[in-house]
């Protein structure tokens, strides 16, 4: 089958560096997600494997074969755009069956081929039509349908769900799925919506202007994320941050004269400028005289309806907190948070890379990774 | 654009009026005096409505215009400059457009610079180029001695040439040669998106394929729209046929024989047969116009998606 190598892949467009030295294996068959923020480089990237684009430095390999200087057709992967790319002046027959066309296939192999595939993705009934009598979520499938239909060793998707609206982007997020769970084929999905990301792959690549920030199964990323940027990014709400150090005491401080109880934590950590990180729904809102709570003004709330966020203010930090209470909670009330030592995440200051605490904290992220 | 006033109402729908009586009076009376005879048409004032000659005058001018042979003339030169125009417009504007090569810049500066000087005004070297198409290489051989080099090496004295007048090639040539077309398809290209390009890389398409099945049949209005314009442009080309034809018999063409229709100095004033044979002439572009006009107006001013 088909693996992806990408080994020190670079990218300057002219003397302007996009994409600075990637090393990453797409196993075979695998979903991988790249994700990242406007900008960051996914497209390039993606555009680089395709043959679109041409590689700077490095080399990608697809299966065993180096493709930097390969034409686009010879390197086996279909792709899927953003803005469909049909051709306008033919049919959806004639779309789908374009590249089988190209190649020089026999006219009635190919028909059949373009029905079957139609069929698979529900489009037989439009066959005669011009992309321009389609709704969006067609053309989508008609472009899906299209790279389907080669056979590829590789698929390859650019943010191919951001022009449909959010009900028909869930659907289509199934489709992919259930696709690729049928085929099996190699594929690379780009996108900057962190729930599409998390629910289609199987492993996520996470970019950050031009860098791989991490790459992992979507649990990982979320529960051990490798860097301040992947700690941040990831999850809605976003985690807690927290900027400040440790003390010889035992507390961590912060903000305008905060401190925070983390007696096993801060021994290793003395003096060190850091962030430590909880996700919200880990901060749990305790009665005022509990040991070690950290006293906090709610700022404001927000209601989600099976719980509501507290956005709440300590000693001038941030802390959001998920709390499933009814109590009426109103600006400038004062409220008690506690969070559990092994919940904890901390990142270097300096390079911004997490720094990985002991055994009890080890322990409760793999055990989250792996429920 | 809408506007609901009377008098904003009034005033467009008083300009147009005009504006069509302006454009018609002249057309009516070709018509009119065309289809008079000698006595009618001569005389003062001019009696504004049709007669029943035109069919004999049309015999008349005809005859003495020799508009037969004319007429194919005409009509190879218009046909012959409409095709070469697409051919090379598109051809030119896809190589702009779609290709990333060194001179790209220079060759688009190029071309945009001989909008600024039409046939008209460079008539002059174009003559002389056409009374001899490799002068330009004879002219390259002798500033760098080649000529003088092979001149005594062989005793052969090279001079290049290639004469155009008094041909279809002639009268083509050179009216293909304008930018106006290359400008139309380049527009036209600019507005194919990026991704419909790489989706035909990645669907195994080279450019020549991509230019055949993709790139022609979405720019066909476009084309036809320009077809319009260069046929009727170059039907009514009357400078340059005449300069390079001096065999007039041979390979003149309508427009120049308009000039054979007017009546002489102190000839019989049939201006009956000058307008008749005028009809004749602007027959084919009308119909030209008349037929392409859905796609013409399409083409200039909306796209299909
Ligand atoms: N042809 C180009 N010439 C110069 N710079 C470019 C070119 N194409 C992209 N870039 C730059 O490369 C960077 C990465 O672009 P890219 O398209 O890969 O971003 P992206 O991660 O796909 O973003 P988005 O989510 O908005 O699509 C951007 O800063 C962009 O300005
Ligand atoms: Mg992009």
């Amino acid at each position: 089958m088909t693996a992806i190598t990408l080994s020190g892949v670079k990218k300057r467009y002219l003397k302007n560096p996009v994409v600075h030295g990637v090393d990453v294996t797409i196993e075979s068959g695998e979903f991988v997600v790249i994700l990242g923020p406007s900008g960051c480089g996914k497209s390039t990237l993606l555009r680089m494997i395709a043959g679109l684009e041409d590689i700077t430095e490095g080399t990608i390999a697809i299966g065993d074969t180096v493709v930097n200087k390969l034409e686009p057709r010879e390197r086996g992967c279909a792709m899927v755009f953003q803005n469909y790319a049909l051709y306008p002046h033919m049919s959806v027959a004639q779309n789908i069956g374009y590249a089988l066309k190209v190649s020089g296939m026999p006219r009635a192999e190919r028909e059949a081929k373009v029905l079957k595939v139609a069929k698979s993705v529900g489009l037989d009934p439009y066959l005669t039509r011009k992309p321009g009598e389609l709704s969006g979520g067609q053309r989508q499938r008609v472009a899906m349908a299209r790279a389907m239909v080669r056979e590829p060793k590789v698929f390859l998707f650019d943010e191919p769900f951001s022009n449909l609206d959010a009900k028909l982007r869930v659907a289509m997020r199934a489709e992919v799925r259930g696709l690729h769970r049928g085929l099996g084929v190699t594929s690379v999905f780009v996108t900057h919506d962190q729930t599409e990301a998390m629910t289609l792959a199987d492993r996520l690549i996470i970019m950050n202007q031009g860098v791989v920030e991490q790459v992992g199964k979507p649990s990982e990323v979320y529960h051990r994320p490798a860097s301040l940027f992947v700690a941040d990014f990831i999850g809605s709400p976003a985690m807690n941050l927290v900027r400040g150090f440790f003390g010889e005491d035992g507390h961590f401080r912060h903000g305008k004269g905060g401190m925070i109880h983390l007696p096993t934590v801060a021994p290793s950590l003395v003096s060190q400028e850091v962030s430590i990180g909880i996700r919200p729904e880990l901060v749990r809102r305790v009665p005022a005289n509990t040991k070690d709570a950290i006293a906090a003004v709610v700022d404001y709330t927000e209601e989600l309806g099976a719980a509501r966020l507290i956005y709440a203010d300590a000693d001038g930090s941030r802390l959001i907190a998920v709390d499933h209470g009814t109590d009426a909670l109103g600006t400038g009330m004062p409220i008690h948070l506690a969070i559990d030592e092994a919940d904890l995440h901390v990142f270097s200051q300096d390079t911004g890379r997490r720094i990985e605490l002991g055994a009890a904290q080890r322990a409760a992220t793999n055990s989250r990774i792996n429920a | 654009m809408i506007e609901r006033s009377p008098i904003f109402d009034f005033i467009t729908y008083a300009t147009m009026i005009l504006g069509l009586v302006l454009v018609l009076v002249p057309f009516w009376v070709t018509i009119v005096a065309g289809s008079q005879s000698l006595q009618e048409v001569s005389q003062v004032p001019l009696n504004l409505w049709p007669s029943g000659h035109l069919l004999e005058n049309i015999q008349t001018a005809w005859a003495r215009a020799d508009l037969g042979p004319k007429m194919i003339n005409s009509l190879i030169v218009a046909v012959g400059v409409t095709t070469g125009k697409i051919v090379l417009a598109a051809l030119s504007a896809f190589a702009i457009v779609f290709f990333n090569f060194k001179a790209r810049m220079l060759c688009f500066w190029l071309i945009f610079i001989t909008l600024m000087l039409p046939l008209e005004v460079r008539i002059v070297p174009t003559y002389s180029i056409a009374a001899n198409a490799l002068l330009p290489f004879q002219t390259l051989l002798d500033t760098f001695g080649i000529t003088s080099l092979l001149e005594m090496m062989s005793g052969v004295r090279v001079t290049l040439e290639w004469n155009l007048l008094n041909s279809y090639t002639g009268l083509i040539l050179p009216l293909v040669a304008t930018a106006t077309g290359t400008f139309l398809y380049r527009q036209f290209f600019m507005t194919i998106p990026d991704e419909l390009v790489e989706a035909s890389k990645m669907d195994g398409s080279g450019p020549i394929r991509f230019f055949f099945e993709v790139l022609l049949p979405l720019s066909r209005t476009n084309m036809l729209a320009l077809a319009t314009i260069m046929f009727v442009s170059s039907w009514n080309q009357y400078l340059w046929p005449l300069l390079i034809t001096t065999d007039r018999a041979n390979f003149g063409t309508v427009v120049m024989q308009l000039k054979a229709l007017i009546p002489a100095q102190n000839g019989t004033p049939d201006w009956n047969v000058t307008m008749a044979g005028a009809l004749i002439i602007m027959l084919p572009p009308l119909l030209v116009v008349a037929l392409m006009q859905r796609w013409f107006v399409r083409g200039l001013i909306s796209r299909d998606k």
